[in-house]
């Protein structure tokens, strides 16, 4: 057990020694906040036309920041380990902790916790960006919409998923660069897992579309934001973080494997 | 002063690297793309990737025809072809006699009311709930036509719920006549004439005063034509469907006219793709005429049968394509920072900005043409594999297809060139393509399905005008007329830019990217 506190103790020093630790664990909450604040401060109730459209859902819409603010986590992930092989520093690292699986582990712990910082300070912000801007847009309890804040049920839940989703998409980018080995190449196939399933769905019609929804990893995980349309969302909130933390199990599991049974070349 | 004198002038000041230069910097760089095995591989990869997401996409595309609730059949409704080869709407109350040979038709029209269905937009309209209300386009008047057959020519004059008197003939064409709307006090006076294949319209206040509006040639007008009364009434914004109700009086046929009066519903049956507000009827009763019509005439709206067209289905596979060359053109500029190749490069070809636009064009003409050739691919497979779906396909000609052909490569050509600019201003491969892929991507996947109702409208419309995502409207190839009141939203199917103008626009981005890129490299050490 030592083995992985003191494996865990080297990489929060190496990750708390890049300058480019710091200054992308403060680019996920900026970038999640400002994408959430203009969402917020351009959309108004009136925009929604018949009234047989569906409702505004307020947590979701002040959580819209995640989509864009998870590439910042991604781009964590795939530096923590993606770098190491492009300067040959794995070599290092391997010769150092010759348990492997103990080297993923240590940065799967080091990097939880860097983005669950990351995501709350996020999460919080825009809780506090959709107080200020959501009366502005005609969704206040005047509307028949409930306030947006942490004592109301739902939202909590949607707060709090979200954090659990930055911490998982950061444990799936992790993972997958383990098993790609390039920085630049993982992080195009993890926003690419994540992104592209959202085009496809707007490309496809029922079933094939409700699958999707369900088995992406993205578009699972934001279901904990939803705290309206229970009927429109794809699966219960818990179901969806349940998807995605198979997902970066998956993501674990075989960056793992590639680090156990291939040579470390650099 | 002519072009030739600026060059002799501009010269002395900036002389130009010889041609062997340019040359030698762009085959360096060849050579160097062309050698690294797994870029040859990705974009392999991405070639197949690109086709065979096509396949999928278009397969996940069904069309159905619903003639009542829950009442569906596997193929997409009726969708007329115009004269033209395009698209129309095509679907009135017509109150017609034949005409052979030249001809003068008058009629007066008293009164034009209107009513709309109080059902969703999804409900099959009935007659049984509706409130009065006429819509803007709302359209009844006098129309020659050479058949009732559906998308035929025509040429018609006609009073409109909110534009004055129009002159309108094959769908796309519209001229104004008198301002003001049609009530008992103020009636208007209607007058088409044939002579020979041309039809003139003129309108009246007072029917003793003729003003002429305009005139066409319908070619290949046969001897006999129909001529007579319509009325129609297109749907609201929100897609609910309407009708109209037009009294007219004073109807004078001079010519050769056979068969008597005869009225027919056209396009206003369930199989039709376009929402009517049925039954119509025409009544005479005394020297009155009264039309009952739903339905419009124009270019057909892509949002009403579902915006399918052969170039949406490639969208996705070329997106994948896009995000492939960020990460290949990232390891081509940044990768040399990292492994100190840079150093020999500049060393070899000191001029900076040579060096990456030779990067540029290297890397952007291959991407233009991995575009270009896999689209032309993949375009009739989506078409073949969405026919056999039963969609229905906007009818596009060659010069369309050329459109997206080319609008494909060069989007992925201007997106790789901007790639280019940026990785070689940060320099570092992880931030390059994370930055690639929120500036270039990420923009064009927040479509209205994603970002939810309330944001959906705006938000979107202003990503893809102002952000490179508004590249994609080069995909854009189906009409929108001026006469139709329709939302031509994003998600209806249709770009807020024009096809260039939006490629403009991701140019601009692009370009701006490389010359970031170009001022960093020159000032920074290696």
């Amino acid at each position: 057990m030592t083995g992985i506190l003191d494996a865990t103790r080297a990489e929060w020093v190496k990750q708390r020694s890049l300058p480019s630790t710091a200054w992308l664990s403060l680019g996920t909450p900026i970038a999640t906040i400002a994408v959430s604040t203009i969402m917020l401060s351009t959309t108004h109730t009136s925009a929604t036309g018949d009234p047989g459209a569906s409702r505004i859902d307020p947590a979701r819409l002040s959580l819209t920041g995640t989509l864009v603010g998870q590439a910042v986590i991604v781009a964590i992930a795939a530096l923590a380990i993606g770098e190491e092989y492009g300067t040959g520093m794995i070599r290092t690292t391997v010769a150092a902790i010759p348990r492997r699986s103990h080297i993923l582990a240590a940065k799967a712990l080091v990097l939880a916790g860097i983005s669950a910082v990351a995501g709350v300070t996020a999460v919080a912000g825009c809780l506090v960006a959709a107080r200020l801007l959501l009366p502005g847009a005609g969704i206040d309890p005047e509307h028949g919409y409930p306030p947006v804040g942490i004592g109301d049920g739902p939202t909590l839940r949607a707060a709090a998923g979200s954090v659990l989703y930055f911490v998982l998409i950061g444990l799936l980018a992790l993972g997958l660069t383990a098993a790609v080995r390039d920085t630049a190449a993982s992080i195009g196939v993890v926003l690419a897992v994540l992104y592209l399933p959202l085009l496809l769905i707007q490309a496809v019609s029922d079933p094939l579309r409700r699958h999707l929804e369900q088995i992406a990893p993205m578009t699972a995980g934001m279901a904990v934001q939803a705290t309206a349309n229970p009927q429109g969302q794809p699966l219960g909130p818990w179901a969806g973080i349940g998807v995605l933390t198979a997902w970066a199990a998956g993501a674990l599991l075989l960056g793992g494997l590639t680090l156990r049974c291939t040579d470390v070349k650099a | 002063m002519n072009s030739t004198d600026t060059a002799r002038q501009a010269s002395p000041i900036a002389p130009a690297p010889a041609s062997g230069v340019y040359r030698a910097a762009i085959r360096a760089e060849w050579v160097k793309f062309r050698t690294v095995r797994g870029w040859s591989l990705a974009l392999m990869l991405a070639a197949f990737l690109l086709v065979s997401f096509t396949f999928v996409v278009a397969n996940g595309h069904h069309q159905d025809t619903c003639t009542g609730i829950g009442d569906c059949q596997p193929g997409h409704p009726y969708v007329p072809t115009g004269p033209d080869g395009q698209a129309v709407t095509d679907s009135y109350e017509y109150y017609a006699q034949s005409l052979t040979g030249d001809g003068i038709f008058v009629a007066r029209i008293t009164m034009l009311t209107g009513a709309i269905s109080t059902g969703a937009a999804n409900q099959a309209p009935s007659s049984a709930g509706t409130r009065t209300g006429l819509t803007g386009w709302a359209k009844a008047g006098i129309l020659v036509t050479p058949s009732t057959e559906r998308g035929a020519a025509y040429a018609a004059v006609m009073a409109t719920g909110a534009h004055g008197i129009r002159f309108q003939y094959d769908y796309a064409n519209d001229q104004a006549g008198l301002p003001g709307a049609v009530t008992t006090v103020s009636p208007r006076w209607l007058r088409l004439s044939r002579t020979g294949d041309t039809i003139t319209a003129d309108d009246s206040s007072d029917g003793t005063t003729w003003r002429a509006i305009g005139s066409v040639h319908l070619s290949n007008l046969p001897a006999t034509i129909d001529i007579g009364l319509f009325a129609s009434s297109p749907v609201t914004g929100q897609g609910i469907a309407t009708r109209a109700t037009a009294q007219f009086d004073h109807l004078t046929l001079t010519g050769t006219a056979t068969g008597g009066w005869q009225a027919h519903s056209i396009g206003m049956s369930a199989r039709d793709y376009y929402p009517t507000l049925g039954p119509g009827s025409a009544r005479p009763s005394g020297s009155t005429v009264i039309v009952v019509g739903s339905g419009d005439l124009a270019p057909a709206v892509s949002g009403l049968i579902g915006s399918d067209t052969p170039a949406d289905t490639v969208l996705f596979g070329l997106i994948v394509a896009v995000i492939v060359f960020i990460v290949v053109t990232t390891g081509f500029v940044a990768g040399e920072h990292r492994r100190g190749l840079i150093r020999t490069t500049f060393a070899a070809t000191p001029q900076r900005t040579l060096v990456l636009m030779a990067k540029a064009v290297v890397i952007g003409s291959t991407a233009f043409a991995f575009g270009a050739v896999l689209t032309a691919i993949a375009l009739p497979i989506g078409r073949h594999v969405l026919t056999g779906n039963g969609n229905y396909i906007f009818p596009s000609d060659a010069l369309a297809s050329a459109q997206v052909i080319i609008g494909a490569g060069l989007l992925l050509a201007l997106t790789t060139i901007g790639t280019v600019g940026l990785a070689s201003l940060v320099r570092r491969s992880a931030a390059a393509v994370s930055l690639g892929i929120v500036v270039f991507v990420l923009p064009t996947l927040l479509g209205p399905g994603v970002l939810g109702p309330g944001t959906s409208g705006g938000v979107s419309e202003w990503l893809y005008r102002l952000t490179p995502a508004a590249g994609l409207s080069v995909f854009g190839t189906i009409a929108r007329a001026a006469f139709v009141d329709y939302p031509f939203t994003l998600a209806n199917g249709y770009y807020p830019l024009g096809p260039w103008a939006g490629l403009g626009v991701l140019a601009a981005w692009a370009g701006a990217a490389l010359v970031s890129g170009a001022i960093a490299t020159r000032r920074r050490d290696v």
